[in-house]
């Protein structure tokens, strides 16, 4: 087991955010965390990075406690998340501080062509589209060779075609990488279309209410019965009719 | 559209150089007009004030004075930006310090550098020690204002990727805290070198005996010098104007970088 919730609960003063969580994540699965805005999915999200504290209950990774921020668990936040003042490849390179040049600009590279960015590696974020910042966002976190990925929304502020494109490319790299995935987000569709299992939670406090496993081989058909049957299924789950 | 946008660029660059240039010769006009037709034996004409500086330039005051003002606001202008952007650090990083420490800043900022003055000759006596105090007082505060402010104003996610890349609080400070913040700081250090330049002339009549604010007082007390009084006051406002157009350019480039 690579990420294990125990017992995760969480209150902000006299609100109480999550109640109970109890998750087991294996290495290198693709695990959503789906549920309406206000959950605490991103809260849950900040516990397993470490970045805050639980209130009762504890993660573990690897079987040992999580304390703190590590490098080997990267956050992703959205675009936001790049620093304005360094290049792409300044960003990229940033938590490469104690490699060796040489080690430092292979890296840089390999992931700059990973993501896709070549030919933009001088460029500022300020130059740069939503969809590409995002990219160097995940390929900041990615140079440093974290074992476990935490991405909060990461797509929330693209387009929707963009997004799509970024859902494809995320799961290229992760076929490519193997890395251990917590993705939260709000879109059902998403969800589905990238996920080995479905987390889905309830409304505040969030509690999880059901585990889906989306057993649908990648490249994943997003008109086959299958996929449509799930996204049904997490549709009933939340309680919306899927019509408008 | 190409084309269209460089029309109004060379417009507005035409704007950017010879409407200032039809302005002062239009103040300079109404300026010797004024004196010939109101017969004023105390204010000077603009070609007299040309001939006093001329006058000083002559004598080697022109040169020495400009030097001797300019080290006086760099010293102290230097000193504050060594001083107040650590203790902005300081302030913006740790909320408890800022809540104890503000209020005081808060009292002590609305007191005219000026004020000190007093205290500035009875610390440091006669010499250079108490017109860089009195510009050092001056810039300090809207360092420290803006120092705190550009670190307390950083996106929380910045702060949040640095220690999750494993940044110890000294690289946060080198590698995060001081990039992020250094757009406001850069406001900041140009208001303060405004006020600092502002305090010169004021600083320069005590204390000491060059200087173009010494100039300018002791024109006036020694022969009633109206030609030399107005030379130093264009000589100040020329290299403020020079100055500031350097440091705008310097936060524009900053900015730029963001």
């Amino acid at each position: 087991m690579k990420v294990r919730f125990h017992d995760v609960s969480m209150r902000f003063g006299d609100v109480e955010v999550l109640d109970a969580i109890n998750l087991d994540v294996s290495e290198g699965e693709f695990v959503c965390i789906l549920g309406p805005s206000g959950c605490g999915k991103s809260t849950l999200l900040n516990i397993a990075s470490g970045f805050l504290e639980p209130a009762a209950g504890e993660i573990a990774i690897d079987g040992v406690r999580v304390v703190g921020p590590d490098r080997r668990r990267i956050f992703v936040f959205q675009e936001r998340g790049i620093f304005p003042w360094l290049t792409v490849e300044g960003n990229i390179g940033f938590g490469l501080f104690d490699l060796p040049e040489s080690e430092r600009r292979a890296r840089i590279a390999h992931y700059v062509q990973l993501v896709g960015l070549r030919g933009f590696e001088r460029a500022y974020p300020r130059e740069l589209s939503g969809g590409m910042k995002q990219r160097v966002e995940v390929a900041r976190a990615l140079a440093v060779n974290p074992d476990v990925l935490y991405l909060d929304e990461p797509f929330g502020a693209l387009d929707s075609i963009t997004r799509l494109q970024m859902r494809s490319e995320l799961l290229r790299i992760w076929q490519a990488e193997r890395k251990t995935i917590l993705f939260v987000t709000h879109d059902i569709e998403e969800s589905v279309q990238l996920a080995d299992r479905v987390v889905v939670l309830t409304a505040r406090p969030g509690r999880v209410r059901r585990v889906v496993p989306i057993d649908i081989a990648h490249p994943r058909d997003l008109s086959s019965v299958r996929y449509l049957a799930l996204r049904d299924e997490i549709f009933g789950e939340i309680g919306l009719a899927h019509k408008i | 559209m190409i084309g269209r946008s460089r029309i109004q660029h060379s417009t507005f660059n035409i704007q950017h150089s010879a409407y200032p240039i039809a302005t002062a010769a239009i103040v300079i006009l109404i300026w010797s007009v004024s004196v010939r037709l109101t017969g004023t034996r105390i204010f000077p004409s603009p070609t007299a004030v040309a001939k006093g500086i001329a006058q000083l330039a002559q004598r080697g005051h022109l040169w020495s004075y400009t030097v001797d003002s300019l080290a006086r606001v760099a010293a102290g202008y230097v000193a504050a930006i060594i001083v107040g952007i650590p203790l902005g650090f300081l302030l913006g990083w740790y909320a408890p310090l800022a809540r104890a420490v503000n209020p005081l800043i808060q009292m002590l900022r609305p007191i005219s550098p000026l004020a000190w003055m007093p205290l500035a000759v009875i610390w440091f006596g006669i010499g250079n020690a108490a017109p860089i105090f009195l510009i050092f007082i001056a810039s300090l505060f809207p360092i420290v204002i803006a120092a705190a402010n550009g670190v307390r104003n950083i996106p929380p996610m910045f702060l949040q990727a640095g220690r999750n890349f494993g940044l110890s609080t000294p690289q946060l400070m080198l590698r995060v805290v001081a990039p992020a913040a250094l757009a406001r700081i850069a406001v900041g250090l140009r208001i303060a070198f405004g006020v600092a330049w502002l305090v010169l002339v004021a600083a320069e009549m005590i204390a000491v005996d060059s200087g173009l604010g010494y100039l300018i007082i002791d024109a006036r007390n020694a022969g009633k010098r109206y030609d030399l009084v107005i030379g130093g006051m264009l000589l100040i406002g020329i290299l403020g104007l020079i100055l500031d157009t350097l440091l705008r350019r310097g936060e524009a480039w900053l900015s730029e970088r963001r």
